[in-house]
This record gives structure tokens, sequence and C-alpha cells, in this order.
């Protein structure tokens, strides 16, 4: 165990003399108890380094817990709606677990490290609801969220960037795998994830290899030869409504933290039957999410582009321009790269469809005066934004 | 349906022979396993040569005259009828019969007190009815069932008892027995009595709240019958053995289950700890709630949240059993031969029981505990050798977890209890030839019981009715599909009843019903 300091509000991260040294903005924000940028340097800059160069974010924060025992795999096929068994030593996935009611507590990423070996990254605390899964099966739970330094560095040059870095095999390494790797001396474990939507990768370390693994990359980007840049969270929230990723807690209220009936979401309600497999040994929340399979969906959290370019912050949805309300924007961006404006909305559904009309009611301000403006929403199926080299194996080397 | 479903029932306990008979009776094929190697008359009740201890319930009442008729039980009673003798350290003993009370220390207005006590608690007791012999209403999503139900406890509420005892039902409902008996009776012997029966085989002593409901429960079954000593000739388990047999069903002993086979997410069977499977269409479990779903079923196929509620039940007891094999009847003073055939009380008041219970708190036995004592031997000679006798005590209060470990208390605490009866029985510890201490660790391991639990679980209000065990699974039937509860620790909970096997047995047949049709 780390000596995290519990008692302070923000702990510095294992990074925070090299965040420091390039922040320009003192732009902080709290994540999981830890001090993080919000913003570096400028939004801008920060953006197009993910989406055209090689964007460096701290990810540390996140929730990390590591699964082992004879009963590892077990417990955690009984904690998500996907199916584990099939998930192989060095590889990740995606997954979301519910409560028994079948709504989402959380969704996060597993890593298969090794045989009845895994770590669990979540977006919230769940030590408390792991352990409490953990009746009855023989597994040791530990959180390691502060024992272990992570960088998540993404973007189109990452593959070239990180080779250049000293980092062999990546060229094999495909998108959800791990390699184990050793790099001027310690120990580091690379994944092909991130939140980006783009090729990418993330860096873990030992904590106390966090200063070896931030000096790899930047003496590289003291070189010269690649834009290298650190990123915070405002510049995440962008790219990751581009992927179409969701953030619990931010665009639906995550299970255990909701005292209001119905104000919680099932996987089905954010658009994840994809990974809700009923044809594998009962989960929690199975039972529950075969009812609501059989009945008409009643809402969907649906990925709209709207018209104009005024993003619609904190916008209503209405069935018909000034017609029934009918749902409400929980994440929205003007995007860049599409030049269009996305939102992931909360929307109602009639007779199990959602309304074929909607629209967004838009308030914005001009020189500090408030307008308003109606905006028509498409629904999109599918990611608003991806490429092709997200895929790529060996990736495009730049 | 053409083929009759298969139905196995685990545990040969009183309610899973009367779930198995009346679903045999229902046309189902049901085969009952029962882990230990003989219903009625287990080898280990004989706990020394020639002694046979009378099994956990040494003292019940009949079963409701509604459910003998449903199992076609023709025998008139078991056992023989019995008084409650209330033990006084100076011979003053108190005897409660029926309605009556009689003692030199009773006063006339106690007496008087006392029947209409009982007048009106057994109408509370009666009021209950249509919530004792029914499954549990839900109070969401209900289907007419749970809406008659409600229908008829409110009417009898209402209307059974009249404005005014509902008013006084709906009072003392919530509270504890300590501050009721003490509103009515002056006698401490007469309120320490009433309140053994509120608070025995429940983690509560007369001053906890809720004791008067747990008092009601018990007195239910003297809505119809009197308490009686039970017996080995007269066991109600061999009478429910023959009648379960004459419907059809198929008892194995020696059969210990160790798994419910869970195939796509439904029970179809069970895996004995021989290695032996059975296929069924039905599992019905006597097992207590623990047991069922954590060690039969297994977490791996219930919900997460589920499993947790389950395993956090409460299921310590603190009930302690104590077996005596005596050279010769004992003699107490002041009491007749045929006043030991009654259920002797030892908890000269309210306090002392209060006591009693205050050290398992923090882990301790009681240092004066409260003892219900019984002589089955002399309503039954066949229970100890010629002209010898067998004592059944139970005893108040033995935690589940001892401080100090039961292996280092064993002696001291049953040495604790031979001395509190001698001090009413002065030459009893003559008479001891052998001795065995059930504690309910050991109850545990011989009876598979979690924790001991007299009810297969603590009755408390938050354990009870649509939360027994827990919300979510108080209907008899289960989250997995085919796999059922019928024992002690369903709805209404323990003691010889055979209410949660009969409830949990017409809850299967109409579920199986609805299905096949
Ligand atoms: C110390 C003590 C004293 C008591 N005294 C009285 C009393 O005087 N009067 C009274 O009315 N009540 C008394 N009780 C309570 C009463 O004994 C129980 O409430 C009652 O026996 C419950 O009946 P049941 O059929 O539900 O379960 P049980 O009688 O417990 O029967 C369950 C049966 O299932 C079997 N079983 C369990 N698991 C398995 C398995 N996996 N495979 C196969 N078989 C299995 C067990 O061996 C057992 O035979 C007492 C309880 C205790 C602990």
């Amino acid at each position: 165990m780390s000596d995290h300091n519990y008692l302070s509000t923000h702990e510095p991260s294992p990074f925070d003399s090299g965040i420091r040294a390039q922040s320009q903005t003192e732009n902080w924000t709290g994540w999981n108890g830890y001090l993080s940028p919000r913003i570096a340097d400028t939004l801008a800059s920060e953006y197009f380094a993910i989406r055209s160069s090689c964007s460096v974010m701290d990810l540390t924060p996140m929730e990390k817990y590591r699964i082992t025992g004879p009963d590892a795999t077990a417990f955690l096929n009984r904690l998500v709606t996907r199916d584990l068994t099939k998930l192989r030593v060095g590889r990740v996935a995606y997954v979301v677990w519910c409560n028994d009611e079948g709504k989402v507590i959380d969704d996060g990423t597993v890593f298969h490290l090794a045989e009845n070996d895994y770590r669990l990254c979540a977006q919230h605390h769940q030590l408390d609801w792991l352990l409490l899964s953990s009746i009855g099966f023989d597994v040791s739970i530990q959180k390691e969220t502060h024992d272990i330094a992570a960088l998540s560095v993404q973007g189109p040059t990452s593959f070239s960037a990180l080779s250049a870095a000293g980092i062999k095999g990546l060229e094999t390494l495909k998108p959800f795998g791990i390699l184990n790797t050793n790099v001027n001396g310690f120990e580091l474990t690379v994944s092909r994830t991130g939140f980006t939507g783009d090729l990418g990768y993330e860096l873990w370390a030992e904590r106390a290899r966090a200063d070896d693994l931030w000096n790899t990359l930047f003496t590289l980007k003291d070189t010269g030869l690649f834009d290298i840049r650190l990123i915070g969270l405002d510049a995440l929230e962008m790219v990751r409504i581009e992927a179409g990723f969701i953030m619990p807690g931010w665009d639906f209220n995550t299970a255990e933290s909701t005292i209001r009936a119905d104000h919680d979401r099932s996987p089905f309600e954010l658009g994840l039957d994809w990974i809700v497999n009923f044809d594998k040994p009962y989960f929690t929340g199975k039972s529950a999410l075969l009812a609501e399979k059989a009945r008409p969906a009643t809402r969907r959290l649906l990925k709209l582009t709207l018209e104009g370019n005024k993003p619609p912050v904190g916008s209503f949805i209405f069935h018909g321009k000034k017609g029934k309300q009918t749902g409400a924007v929980m994440a929205q961006t003007w995007s860049p790269i599409l030049k269009r404006c996305l939102a992931l909305a909360d929307v109602d559904f009639i007779d199990g469809h959602p309304p074929n009309d909607l629209w967004a009611e838009i308030y914005y301000q001009k020189e500090l005066k408030w307008h308003v403006k109606w905006a028509r929403c498409e629904i999109v199926e599918g990611q608003f934004w991806s490429h092709p080299r997200r895929r790529a194996t060996p990736p495009m080397p730049f | 349906m053409t083929e009759s479903t298969r139905a196995i029932v685990i545990g040969g306990g009183h309610n899973g022979l009367i779930c198995a008979t009346l679903l045999a009776k229902a046309g189902h094929a049901v085969t009952l396993l029962e882990g230990r190697s003989s219903i009625a008359n287990a080898p280990d009740l004989e706990f020394a040569p020639g002694f046979f201890s009378p099994g956990l319930a040494h003292i019940h009442t009949e079963l409701h005259p509604k459910l003998r008729q449903a199992l076609n039980l023709t025998s008139k009673s078991t056992g023989t009828k019995t008084k409650t003798i209330a033990l006084d350290g100076q011979g003053a003993h108190i005897h409660f019969y029926g309605d009556k009370v009689e003692g030199t220390s009773v006063s006339d207005v106690d007496q008087a007190a006392y029947a209409s006590f009982r007048k009106e608690f057994l109408s509370y007791a009666k009021a209950l009815t249509p919530l004792l012999l029914n499954r549990p209403p839900r109070l969401k999503n209900m289907d007419r069932g749970d809406q008659f139900t409600l229908a008829k406890l409110g009417w009898s509420l209402r209307f059974g008892l009249g404005a005014s005892s509902m008013r006084e039902f709906l009072r003392v409902g919530g509270i504890n027995i300590y501050d009721v008996l003490n509103e009515l009776f002056d006698n401490k012997l007469v309120k320490a009595a009433i309140s053994v029966d509120a608070v025995m085989g429940h983690h509560m002593a007369p001053r906890t709240p809720t004791t008067v409901l747990t008092y009601l429960t018990r007195l239910f079954a003297e809505t119809h019958s009197e308490p009686s000593v039970a017996t080995k000739v007269d066991s109600l388990h061999r009478e429910l053995e023959a009648s379960a047999i004459a419907a059809g069903v198929d008892i194995k002993t020696d059969a210990w289950v160790e798994k419910v086979i869970i195939e796509n997410d439904r029970a179809n069977g069970v895996q004995l700890a021989s290695g032996q499977t059975m296929l069924a269409d039905i599992v019905a479990s006597s097992a207590d709630a623990k047991n069922t779903f954590l060690k039969l079923a297994g977490a791996a196929n219930l919900d997460a949240m589920f499993v947790h509620r389950i395993s956090k039940t409460r299921t310590n007891g603190s009930v302690a059993r104590l077996h005596l094999a005596l050279k010769d009847i004992p003699s107490f003073t002041n009491l007749t031969t045929e006043d030991l055939k009654g259920r002797l009380l030892i908890a000269p008041d309210m306090r002392y029981i209060e006591r009693a219970f205050n050290p398992t708190k923090y882990g301790e036995h009681a240092e004066q505990p409260v003892l219900e004592i019984t002589i089955p031997s002399l309503h039954d000679a066949t229970m100890a050798p010629d002209g010898q006798h067998v004592m059944s005590v139970n005893i108040c209060y033995a935690p589940y977890h001892l401080k100090q470990g039961w292996d280092n208390a064993r002696d001291k605490f049953t040495q604790i209890c031979i001395d509190t009866l001698s001090a009413y029985a002065p030459n009893l510890p003559s008479q001891i030839i052998q001795k065995e201490l059930l504690t309910p660790q050991d109850i545990e391991t011989r009876f598979n019981i979690s924790g001991g639990h007299w009810h297969h679980g603590e009755l408390a209000i938050d354990q009870s009715f649509m939360m027994r065990p827990i919300h979510g699974t108080a209907q008899y039937n289960t989250p997995i599909e085919n796999l059922f509860l019928c024992g002690a620790a369903a709805h209404p909970g323990g003691g010889i009843t055979g209410l949660p096997g009969w409830n949990a047995a017409r809850r299967i047949i109409a579920m199986t019903k609805d299905k096949s049709s």
C-alpha cells in the first residue's frame, strides 16, 4: 500500500512536478482525490494534440483494483454484464456492472494480466461494491489506485512517439492488447486502450517509477521530433463525446448513488446492449435486465448532432419544435474535427421508439446578452467520429 | 399437466415433511432428502445408553386444525397436554393452566387480570390468522392473493377484534412485553413466566421492542391447542413421516444435499454429498436461508446485493439445550410427580431474564440462566431405562459466539445450569448419570442450522412477514426459478407450526399450475 494521505482534500499526483512544470494556467480540478489539470495550456492546443499529434494525460486518479485468486474469473464474470470467460490473458475488455435491479453502477476496463490475476479500472470508488460482490468467491481484492502511476498517451503519432521513446513491441500490439516490457531499466505495462476513439496507449508503472515514466516521454519531446503535449480533463471531455464514450455520474446517475426512483439507468437505456450477454452464467442484474428486455424501451441515452454552432449547454430536448419536452442533454460539445455540435441526450421513447422529430432549445450569450434558438437534432448510431488507424496493426508510423 | 412434476424436498424436519406430503397429494412425484440418518428417532438422540433426548422441540402444540385436515392426520393429538409451572425459590410455585393461574402468592386481582389478559391476547393472536396461514402479502405489485390476504387481515383486525381491542392491539403490537405486563400484573413470577414465551428462541429479553409481537406469534398456536411435552412414541415427526409415506413421498435418509443444480438460471435437481445427482422440476428447501442460498444454490447464481442481504441476516442462536440422564425421578421442592410432567420454568422475575440476556450482547453467557425444563420420560417410558429418567432443559441465554470459545466454557456453563436447577431440586446433582450440553454451535453442526437458531434466523420485525427471510424471497419462491423455501427461515418462522411448509406447498402448487396452464 502506498502512504496516500486520505485526509488531504487533494493529493498531488505522482507526476505532480512534471505536470506543474508544464501547467501554464493553474486551472485545477479535483478528480478522485487528486489535483488534476482541467487545462494545462489552452483547450484548443490540447484538443488538437489528441486529434493530430500526441497527447499525454495523467491517469493515476482513475480507480484501480487488483483482483486475484482461484475464483477471480468467476467473480468478475458474475460482476459484469459481459462474458469474461473469453477474455484471454494479455487482453482488455470494456465492461459495465449493475446492481440487482439491472441499473448501472459504473463502467471500466478489465485487464487480464495473468492467470487468476486481473486489474479492474473504474470511474468511481468501487471497493465496497466489489467486496460485497465477493461473498462466496475465493478472491482477494486490493485497491491499487495510488500504487500505480499511469499515463494515457493518445493521438495519431502516439505509436511512433512511444516507439521512438524506446518502447519495443508496439507494432504487434493490437487494440485492447497488453504488453509487458522494460524501458530505460524499469518495468512498464502498456495497453492499447484509451478514451479518445483514436490510436492510443495507456502506460502503467509502479508509483516509484513515475518520474522515469514521465522523463521517458518528455525527454523525447525535448528532441523536438514530436509534439507531445500534456492535456487536461476539458480536452478529454470533447474527444470522448466525439468517440461516443459515456461518463457514469455525468451522463447518467450511477445506481448506488441514486435516491429517487427511476433516476438510475440500465445498460440498455445507455445504449450498451452490445456488452450485455445473456448467454453466460448468472451475473448481478441479469434477471432484471431480462425482464427489461421483454418490455418496450422507455428511454435511451441518444447520440445527437445538432444544426448550427451553438452547443446545447443544459438544453432540454423537445418532441417537435416548441413541442412537448421529452428529454435533456447530458453532455455536449462543439466538435472541431466534425464541425458539428454533438450531444448525448436522455430521451423518452414513445411505444418503444424514439420520437421522430427532436429539437433542442439552446440558450446562449452574445456580449453577455442572452438569446434562445431552436436546433433540429439528428440521431446518430455508433460513434460520432472514429478513424481506421485506431484499429490498424501495426499502426501507421509518422 | 400430463406428466407429474418431479419435486425434491430438502430436509425432513416437520416443515419439509408437510411440504412434501402436500405436494405428493397434489400429484407431484416427491422425493424427500434428509441428511441425518433418520427422520424421527436419529441415533444421536440416544445421548447415553438407553437414554433418549426428545430432539430440538421438547414441548410444542398441535398443528393448526386446517393443516391437520389437509394432511389427513387422524389421531387426535400428539403428546400429553401439560401445564406450565413457574418455580419459586421458596416453593411458592405458580401453576398456569389455560386461562387460570394459581399459587399462594397470586392475588385475586392478578387471577382476574390473567383471565382477561389471556382472552384479549388470544384474540389478538387469532386476528393474525390470515397473515400466518398465507404467504405474506407483497406491498408492491400485489396480486389478487396478496390483496385478499391483506383484506382478510384488515377485516379480522378491525371487525374480528372490534374497535377498542384493535386500538389496544395497535398500541401494544410494537412495544415490549415488559411494559405491557407491568401495566397488567403485580406478581413478579407471573410476569416472568409470560415473558419467557415472548423471548425464548429470540435474541431478545422482555425489554426488547416488539416482544409483544413475538409473544403473539407463539401464542397463536394456543388459539387451537395446548402445549404438550414431546416424546419418542408420540412423536409428531413420526406421525408426519407416516403420512408422507402414505401420500407416496419417497423418503431418503443419510442424504445430505450439497448443491442445488442450477442450469440456465433454473433449479433442476440436486447433488448429494455422495456425489449422486437427482433431477427434478422443483426443489423446495427447508434448510435455512443462508444454507439454501449461500451453500446449496451458491452466490454465483444470485444477484450480489441479494447475497449480501442474506449473508447479513441475523442467525446467531441464543438457546442451548441440556440433556440429563437421571438415576431416578428428580424431586423438586413442593412439586408432585404429576407436576413434573409439566413444563417447569426458572425465571424468578423479568429483570432476572433481562440480566441473563445482557451478557450475550458482549459474547458472554448468562451467569444465572433462564431454564425451561421437561421430563419426557414421565410421559414415555421408552425414553430411559426402567425407573430412570431424562430431563431436557432449554437454556437462555447462550450466545453462538462466546468470547472465550465454547470448548473452554462448556463444563462451566453446564455446571451453572445444574447449580441453578439444584436450587429447586437439591438432590439433582447426585442423580445425574450423564449429561449432554448442546450449544448453538453444536446445534448448527448437528442439525445443519446456521447459527443454531431456533427460528432458522431471528424473528425480529425486520426479518418477519414480507421481509422473511429478506424481501425478494418472502413468498416461498426465490430469485432462482423452481427453487423454493419451505422451512422455518420462511414466513412465519420456527417453532412446531408447520405453517412455512404448508404455505410453501400451496405456493408451489399454484405456481406450477400457472406455468402449465
Ligand atoms: C435449542 C432449541 C430448542 C428448541 N425448542 C423448541 C421447543 O421446545 N418448542 C418448539 O416449538 N420449537 C423449539 N425449537 C424450534 C424448532 O425446533 C424449529 O423451529 C423447528 O424444528 C423448525 O422446523 P423445520 O422443519 O423448519 O426445520 P428443522 O426442524 O431444522 O428441519 C430441517 C431438516 O433439514 C435437514 N437438512 C438441513 N440441511 C440439509 C441438507 N443440506 N441436506 C439434507 N438435509 C438437510 C436437517 O437435518 C433437518 O432435519 C427449538 C430450537 C432450538 C434450536
